[in-house]
């Protein structure tokens, strides 16, 4: 990358603190595919003069798998020390481009003493689109078809459904949406400690049952909004042979893209 | 005059064994663990508005959810005219409102209206349940008994319809005759084309109908009432306490556990003082049904085994074992065994079954905590936070995660990351073009 990304102990060591901080979590910062939009949304924040700061090697697993696979000791001893760091910082303002982190940091974190604010990297892109920070430029998805997948933590779970669609609307593509969208959005299959298991004994993956369906509107790009959707879909995409023919990007790399990045 | 006594009796004695049931469930109901939920009433009365009273989650599927509303305002609204049946019954009355006049008339003639749909629509439910066999009515959990349970009661329904506009058809040709004590009083836009197939019937057998129907219809309606705390159909009454106290916070969160707080901080700080440890010590998660809070044994008490839940359910959809709804069949199933072995054996009585012997780990293992199955529910029951409850036991208190998942612990646990990935490696991401 063409420039540095700070992190909380240096803005600290010179006594200054950023706009936001940046919460990469697990996913994003060791899955191969996802580093790709994690970058993107590091540049997109730069690109837009925000001062934004990760935590680096202090950051830690904020717990979500433990907690959803009912080791709530693990959940508590991860969230306890997050904490710990969160507030030696002082950090008030979070954005993750993980639904899963950012419920965990928003909802599960304050009976153990962590107040955040938080926002989904769709919504901060959307803001900086809106305020004129960002611009994107018209061109690059001319003629694609779209279609967003729902993440179950970002939709249900917190009820964010219009953000990423209208940071995709910014786009000159066409946005298809499945029929199951928006509240009766279909999981990838992922949650609650899915990914990290082999799925009971079933007659499909929910993976491939899924991106049957987004297939069924025959898309150029499946866009998602969550690096373990990213996984799940990816995969289901790869399990059709489809590859060549649809992409499966998250917001941040098409706005990334978009905007020249 | 022995009709009055006969009335009163029975209507008493139908009015006393309800009662007994829903004390009887209320106190099964309170075998749950404490859990606060009166914050902001307000939002809670909207809630209750909304969602019981509005119906807003049936109309999702716009098919079910409008016949659905034709039987709860007919369900509701015809109860008025029950009303006056009582009245009847006990005063040795006939049409005792009567001298409300063209207001009577109307609402005679909203009651036919109302009956009129009610009997369409639970026709159209029996011909989806048992013609066109929809599937969320034929899986697994839905054996012999849930499914007469819901034709018992449409077939009620449509009895009941029946023998009401019978009646009026009858009542309105003795009207028309001049026989008797039969006044001229409401209107009959239903049954006066029921009448017309039955105008060459004599008056005597014409009474004698119209009385037959008239029993048939209030002692079909107190034996409906009696039925309902046996059945699914509890849920019209449970749905509005049920909605009034539903999880207000965000679907994505699940509770705290403050038993594990304190453990923590007290693992983490040992010098601090174990305060408010004098509650006797809770088990972790929930093996049986006394582990779940008093609002978890409500939300299974006010199923209505519609599957909608499950027909939505990525688990279910994909071939697994797990369905939610199952999840609050077998949790109230269990509540009703452990419930009345209580009754037998007093408070403290267990018989060394639990939740866990019906729901197996097969199905709580394969949850995505999608929240599906919560968003459409029609009366916000939460069948995720069972699951997770169970999971919470499995883990903390038998080790008994999946191999995987214990795995994943393990990880977290070492590098702070549900992968093998070291710490010092979290930052790689910025050089990794
Ligand atoms: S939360 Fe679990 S039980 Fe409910 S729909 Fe999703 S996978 Fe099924
Ligand atoms: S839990 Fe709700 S959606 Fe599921 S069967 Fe019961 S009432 Fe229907």
């Amino acid at each position: 990358m063409d420039f540095k990304v700070e992190t909380m102990a240096e803005y600290a060591a010179r006594g200054e603190t950023p706009e936001v901080l940046f919460w990469i979590g697990c996913a994003a910062s060791f899955d191969e595919r996802a580093q790709k939009v994690t970058r993107a949304v590091a540049k997109i924040l730069h690109a837009s003069g925000v001062r934004f700061a990760v935590l680096g090697t202090e950051e830690s697993c904020t717990g979500d798998p433990a907690k959803r696979a009912g080791n709530e000791f693990l959940f508590q001893m991860q969230a306890m020390s997050n904490i710990q760091v969160l507030n030696g910082y002082g950090v008030t303002k979070v954005v993750t481009a993980c639904p899963h982190c950012y419920n965990t940091l928003k909802n599960e974190y304050r009976e153990l003493g962590g107040n955040y604010e938080l926002v989904h990297h769709s919504e901060l892109i959307q803001q900086l689109l809106d305020q004129g920070r960002l611009k994107v430029e018209g061109g690059h998805f001319a003629g694609k078809k779209i279609t967003f997948h729902d993440p179950c933590y970002l939709g249900r779970g917190n009820n964010i459904y219009e953000a990423p669609r209208s940071v995709i609307h910014k786009l000159d593509a066409a946005l298809f949406e499945m029929k199951r969208s928006r509240e009766k959005g279909f999981c990838c299959g992922a949650g609650g400690a899915q990914i990290f298991k082999e799925p009971e004994k079933g007659n499909k993956d929910v993976n491939v049952e899924r991106t049957e369906e987004a297939l069924g509107l025959s898309p150029d790009i499946i866009a998602v909004g969550c690096p373990f959707c990213m996984i799940m879909m990816t995969d289901g995409v790869k399990s059709f042979n489809k590859e060549s023919q649809v992409q499966v990007m998250d917001v941040a790399e098409l706005i990334a893209r978009a905007a020249d990045l | 005059m022995i009709a009055q006594i006969i009335f009163v009796v029975l209507f008493a004695a139908a009015v006393a064994w309800f009662s007994f049931n829903v004390r009887r469930i209320t106190r099964y109901i309170n075998l749950g663990r404490d859990i606060k939920r009166n914050d902001q009433p307000w939002k809670r009365w909207k809630t209750m508005f909304r969602v019981a009273l509005g119906q807003s989650k049936m109309v999702t599927r716009p098919v079910a959810g409008i016949l659905h509303i034709f039987v709860y305002a007919g369900f509701i609204i015809i109860n008025i005219e029950v009303l006056e049946i009582i009245v009847d019954g006990v005063a040795g009355t006939h049409r005792v409102f009567a001298p409300l006049g063209a207001f009577y008339d109307f609402l005679i003639g909203s009651f036919e209206i109302l009956a009129f749909l009610v009997f369409a629509a639970c026709a159209v439910f029996l011909i989806r349940r048992n013609v066109l066999r929809l599937k969320r009515f034929h899986l697994k959990e839905m054996t012999a008994w849930p499914r007469s349970d819901a034709n018992i009661i449409l077939i009620t329904e449509i009895l009941l319809m029946t023998a009401f506009l019978t009646m009026n058809a009858s009542d309105f040709l003795l009207q028309q005759r001049h026989v008797g004590h039969y006044l001229t009083a409401g209107s009959f836009p239903v049954s006066s084309v029921v009448a017309s197939l039955m105008s060459n019937l004599s008056s005597e057998s014409l009474v004698s109908i119209e009385r037959f129907c008239w029993w048939f219809h209030i002692l079909g309606i107190l034996a409906f009432l009696n039925y309902v705390p046996y059945s699914k159909h509890f849920h019209i009454f449970l749905s509005f306490p049920n909605t009034w106290y539903s999880n207000l916070e965000n679907k994505g969160r699940l509770n705290n556990m403050e038993n594990v707080t304190r453990e923590v901080k007290l693992m983490l700080d040992p010098s601090a003082s174990p305060t408010a440890g004098n509650d006797a010590p809770q088990r972790f998660g929930a093996k049986d049904v006394f582990d779940l809070t008093w609002k978890q044994l409500m939300d299974a008490y006010s199923c209505t085994e519609c599957g909608r839940c499950t027909s939505v359910c990525p688990a279910n959809l994909t071939g697994k074992l797990l369905s939610p709804r199952k999840i609050m069949m077998d949790t109230r199933d269990r509540l009703e065994e452990a419930g009345r072995l209580i009754d037998k054996n007093g408070k403290e009585f267990r018989d060394g079954k639990s939740l866990l012997d019906r729901i197996t780990k097969e199905e709580i293992w394969a949850c995505t905590s999608c929240n599906a199955c919560t968003e459409a529910c029609p009366v916000n029951i939460d069948p995720l936070s069972i699951i997770i409850d169970l999971r919470r036991y499995l883990v903390m208190e038998e080790s008994g995660a999946p191999a995987e998942l214990g795995n994943m612990f393990t990880k977290i646990e070492n590098n702070g990351a549900p992968w093998q990935f070291a710490q010092a490696d979290r930052f790689n991401w910025t050089t990794n073009t």
